[in-house]
C-alpha cells in the first residue's frame, strides 16, 4: 500500500506539471497582446510597454520565450507564490479569500447528496419496482436531464424571490444559511446519481449468493441488509462520492455564478471572461492538485472497503 | 396442456410422522414475466435422523429448489409454494411463521451452496462470518465465538486455522472456501446438513477430500445429510439412498445398491450409462438425446416421454404413477419393471 502511494504521488507531479504546462500554453497562446489585453481599452504608451515588457519577461520571443515564462512561473509556484492576478490583485490571496466558501458550499451538497441520496437509493433497492422506487427513479431522471444552468434560476426564482424561503443570492462571505439553496442545487446532481447507482448497487447485491447464505444462517433481515449487503452496495457509491466531493471542492463556475457566491468557481469564471491568464493558471494549478489528492484518497479507500483490491 | 393432471403420489411405505424430515407433495412455481414455469410439480421425500439422502438431477430438474423450500430461503416472488408440506420432526414448516422458520435455520437445517466464492462474502473475513452465526444465533461473546470458530475451522481441516481467521474469502483455494462454508454451517450444531452441490466448482481431487470430509463429519456428528449433485460418481460412495429428480419431479427412488444395479427409470438408466468406463474401449458414450423440458411447457403424460427409448402412447397421454417396487423402491415409469428387467440394453 505504502508503495502504491509513493508511486501515484510520483504520478502526481508528472500530472501536475503536465497540467499546468497545458493550461499555461492554452491561456497565453490565444492572446495577441498581452500588454494591451491588461489595459483593456485604454491606450499604452510606449515607456509603459517598455515596462511591463521587462517585468513579464516579454522581451524574449518565440518556444524559447515561452518556456523561459513558465519555469519562471513554477519556480515562484514551487515558492508558494502564486503570482499576481492582471488586476494587481495577489492570486494567493484571491483564493485564500475564495476557497473557505467554495468548501462550505461543497460539504454541504455533499450532506445533501449523502443524506438524501444514499439513504433514498437504499430505499429504492430494497423496495425495488415500489411506488418509491418508481417515484425516485422519475424524478432523478428530471435532476439529471435539466441542465444546471436550468435549474439554478428556477430554483432560485420559486424559493428565493417568489416564495422568499432562502436568500436569492448570496454575496461577500455568506453565511450557512445563504449557501443552503445554492448548495441544495449543486448537491441534486450528484444527489441524482448517488440515487441511481446506490438503488442499483444494492438491489443487485441483494440477489447475491452470500445474502441467501446469510439468511440460511438465520440471520434477521435488518442484519443481512444493514451489514452484509450495505457493506458491499457502498463501495462504488464511496468511489463515486469521493470522485465528486474532488469535482465540488474545485468549485461550481454556474451554481456560484447564479447565486453570486464569491467561491472558486466564480473566481475563475470571471479570470476567464477578463483573460487574466494568471489568475486563471493560478487557479488550474490549485485545483490539479485537489483533484489528484482527492482521487488518490478514493483510491486508497477503495482498498479499504474492498479486502479484494490489492495495490502492488 | 395436461400437466395439472400430475396425481398426489401415494405416501412413502414408512410409518406417518417417523421422519426426521419429509417433503410431501410439494409445488412450486416461479412467476415470471415470461409466464409461470412449473419447477416443482409435487415432490415427496423423507430423511432420517443419521442417513444420507442424495437428490441427483440435471440441473434445472428442482433439486435445489426442494432443498431452498425446506430452508425458506426462496426468493418470493418469484418463487411460489403452491401446495405441499415439509415436516420437520412432524411440524409442517411451510405453516411456520417467518420468525419461527428463521429459528430452525441453522440451529436444525444447515445448507451449504455450491460456490463458496459467491456464498461467502467478499468484504469480511472468514472468521468474522463464522462466528457472526455464533455470536447472533448462539448468543455468544465475541472472545467465545473466535475460540469456536477456530475450534469449527480444525474440524473441518484448514491448516493453521488460528493464522487464517482475518483472510478473506479470495484468500483461499477453492476447497479451503468450501471448508470455511462447511465450518459455518455446522456452527450451531445442526442435525440436518443439506449440501448443495458442494463439489460442483471445484478439482476432481479435491472433490473426494470434500466428500470424505463431509462423509466423515456427518457420521461423528450423527447429522442427517441431504446431498445434492448432478454427479452419479459422488453419490455412490456417500449415500444411502438415491432420489432422482426430473422437471420438478422424483422420477426414481431407491437405496443406491439396487439402483446402480438396476435402474427401473429409462431417465436413470440413461445416467448411468453416460458414465464414462474405463472397460469401455473405443465405444461411444452414449448420452441422453434430447434437452431437460421448457419448464413453462412441460411435455403431456410423462415429462420425460419425448426423450425416452421406452416410448409408448400411453406415455405421451398418462402421468405415470410413482410404481411401488419393493425394498422402498419406486419409479415413476409406465414401464418400471420392465425397464429395471431390462438388463440388456
Amino acid at each position: 500500500m505504502v508503495r502504491f502511494i509513493l508511486r501515484r504521488l510520483l504520478q502526481m507531479v508528472l500530472a501536475f506539471f503536465g497540467t499546468t504546462l497545458i493550461v499555461y500554453a492554452l491561456m497565453f497562446a490565444g492572446q495577441g497582446d498581452p500588454i494591451q489585453a491588461l489595459a483593456g481599452e485604454r491606450p499604452v504608451t510606449d515607456a509603459q510597454r517598455a515596462y511591463l515588457t521587462e517585468k513579464f519577461h516579454l522581451d524574449r520571443t518565440g518556444i524559447d520565450g515561452f518556456f523561459y515564462r513558465y519555469f519562471d512561473y513554477i519556480r515562484n509556484l514551487l515558492r508558494g507564490d502564486l503570482g499576481e492576478s492582471l488586476t494587481g490583485r495577489q492570486i494567493g490571496d484571491i483564493l485564500a479569500a475564495a476557497w473557505p466558501v467554495t468548501i462550505k458550499l461543497a460539504l454541504i451538497a455533499m450532506t445533501v447528496t449523502v443524506l438524501v441520496g444514499v439513504t433514498a437509493g437504499v430505499l429504492a433497492g430494497i423496495r425495488r419496482a415500489s411506488v418509491f422506487d418508481n417515484s425516485t427513479l422519475l424524478l432523478t431522471l428530471v435532476v439529471l436531464a435539466v441542465p444546471t444552468i436550468v435549474l439554478a434560476p428556477i430554483a432560485q426564482y420559486l424559493l428565493g424571490v417568489r416564495w422568499q424561503l432562502f436568500p436569492p443570492t448570496a454575496g461577500a462571505d455568506p453565511d450557512f444559511y445563504a449557501l443552503l439553496l445554492p448548495g441544495i442545487v449543486l448537491g441534486s446532481l450528484s444527489l441524482a446519481t448517488a440515487l441511481r447507482l446506490t438503488r442499483t448497487s444494492v438491489a443487485e447485491n441483494l440477489r447475491a449468493d452470500y445474502v441467501r447464505t446469510a439468511r440460511s444462517k438465520g440471520l434477521v433481515k435488518r442484519r443481512i441488509v444493514g451489514i452484509h449487503v450495505l457493506r458491499n452496495s457502498l463501495i462504488p457509491v464511496v468511489t463515486f462520492l469521493g470522485v465528486e466531493l474532488g469535482n465540488l471542492m474545485g468549485g461550481a463556475i454556474i451554481t456560484e455564478g447564479v447565486f453570486n457566491i464569491p467561491g472558486v468557481g466564480f473566481n475563475l469564471f470571471r479570470a476567464i471572461r477578463t483573460e487574466d491568464g494568471p489568475l486563471v493558471v493560478g487557479i488550474v494549478s490549485v485545483l490539479v492538485v485537489v483533484y489528484l489528492i482527492a482521487n488518490l484518497v478514493v483510491d486508497v479507500l477503495y482498498a479499504v472497503l474492498d479486502p479484494r483490491i490489492r495495490y502492488e | 396442456m395436461s400437466q395439472s393432471a400430475v396425481q398426489p403420489t401415494p405416501a412413502s411405505p414408512t410409518p406417518e410422522g417417523g421422519h426426521l424430515l419429509e417433503v410431501r407433495d410439494l409445488h412450486v412455481e416461479f412467476r415470471t414475466g415470461e409466464g409461470v414455469a412449473k419447477v416443482i410439480n409435487g415432490v415427496s421425500y423423507h430423511l432420517d435422523a443419521g442417513e444420507t439422502l442424495a437428490v441427483l438431477g440435471e440441473s434445472g430438474s428442482g433439486k435445489s429448489v426442494t432443498a431452498q423450500a425446506i430452508m425458506g430461503i426462496l426468493d418470493t416472488p418469484p418463487a411460489v409454494i403452491r401446495s405441499g408440506q415439509i415436516r420437520y420432526q412432524g411440524r409442517d414448516l411451510l405453516t411456520q411463521s417467518e420468525e419461527q422458520r428463521r429459528q430452525v435455520r441453522g440451529t436444525e437445517i444447515a445448507m451449504i451452496f455450491q460456490d463458496a466464492l459467491s456464498a461467502l462474502n467478499p468484504t469480511f473475513p472468514v472468521g468474522w462470518q463464522i462466528s457472526e452465526t455464533l455470536r447472533q444465533r448462539a448468543g455468544m461473546s465475541r472472545g467465545n465465538a473466535r475460540q469456536r470458530a477456530i475450534e469449527l475451522m480444525e474440524l473441518v481441516k484448514i491448516p493453521a486455522a488460528a493464522n487464517r481467521l482475518g483472510d478473506y474469502p479470495h484468500q483461499f483455494s477453492g476447497g479451503m472456501r468450501q471448508r470455511v462454508m462447511i465450518a459455518m454451517a455446522l456452527a450451531l450444531n445442526p442435525k440436518v446438513l443439506i449440501a448443495d452441490e458442494p463439489t460442483t466448482a471445484l478439482d476432481v481431487t479435491v472433490q473426494a477430500q470434500i466428500m470424505d470430509l463431509l462423509a466423515d463429519l456427518r457420521r461423528d456428528l450423527r447429522m442427517a445429510m441431504i446431498l445434492i449433485t448432478h454427479d452419479l460418481g459422488v453419490v455412490a460412495g456417500v449415500a444411502d439412498r438415491i432420489a432422482v429428480m426430473y422437471a420438478g419431479r422424483i422420477v426414481e427412488h431407491a437405496d443406491v445398491r439396487s439402483l446402480y444395479k438396476s435402474p427401473a427409470h429409462p431417465y436413470t438408466k440413461g445416467l448411468l450409462e453416460s458414465i464414462p468406463r474405463l472397460d469401455f474401449h473405443g465405444q461411444h458414450l452414449s448420452t441422453i438425446r434430447g434437452l431437460p423440458p421448457n419448464l413453462m411447457r412441460i411435455p403431456s403424460g410423462c415429462p420425460f416421454h419425448p426423450r425416452c427409448p421406452y416410448v409408448q402412447q400411453v406415455c405421451v397421454d398418462v402421468v405415470p404413477h410413482d410404481l411401488v417396487l419393493g425394498d422402498g423402491r419406486t419409479s415413476a415409469c409406465h414401464f418400471a419393471q420392465e425397464v429395471r428387467d431390462d438388463r440388456a440394453r
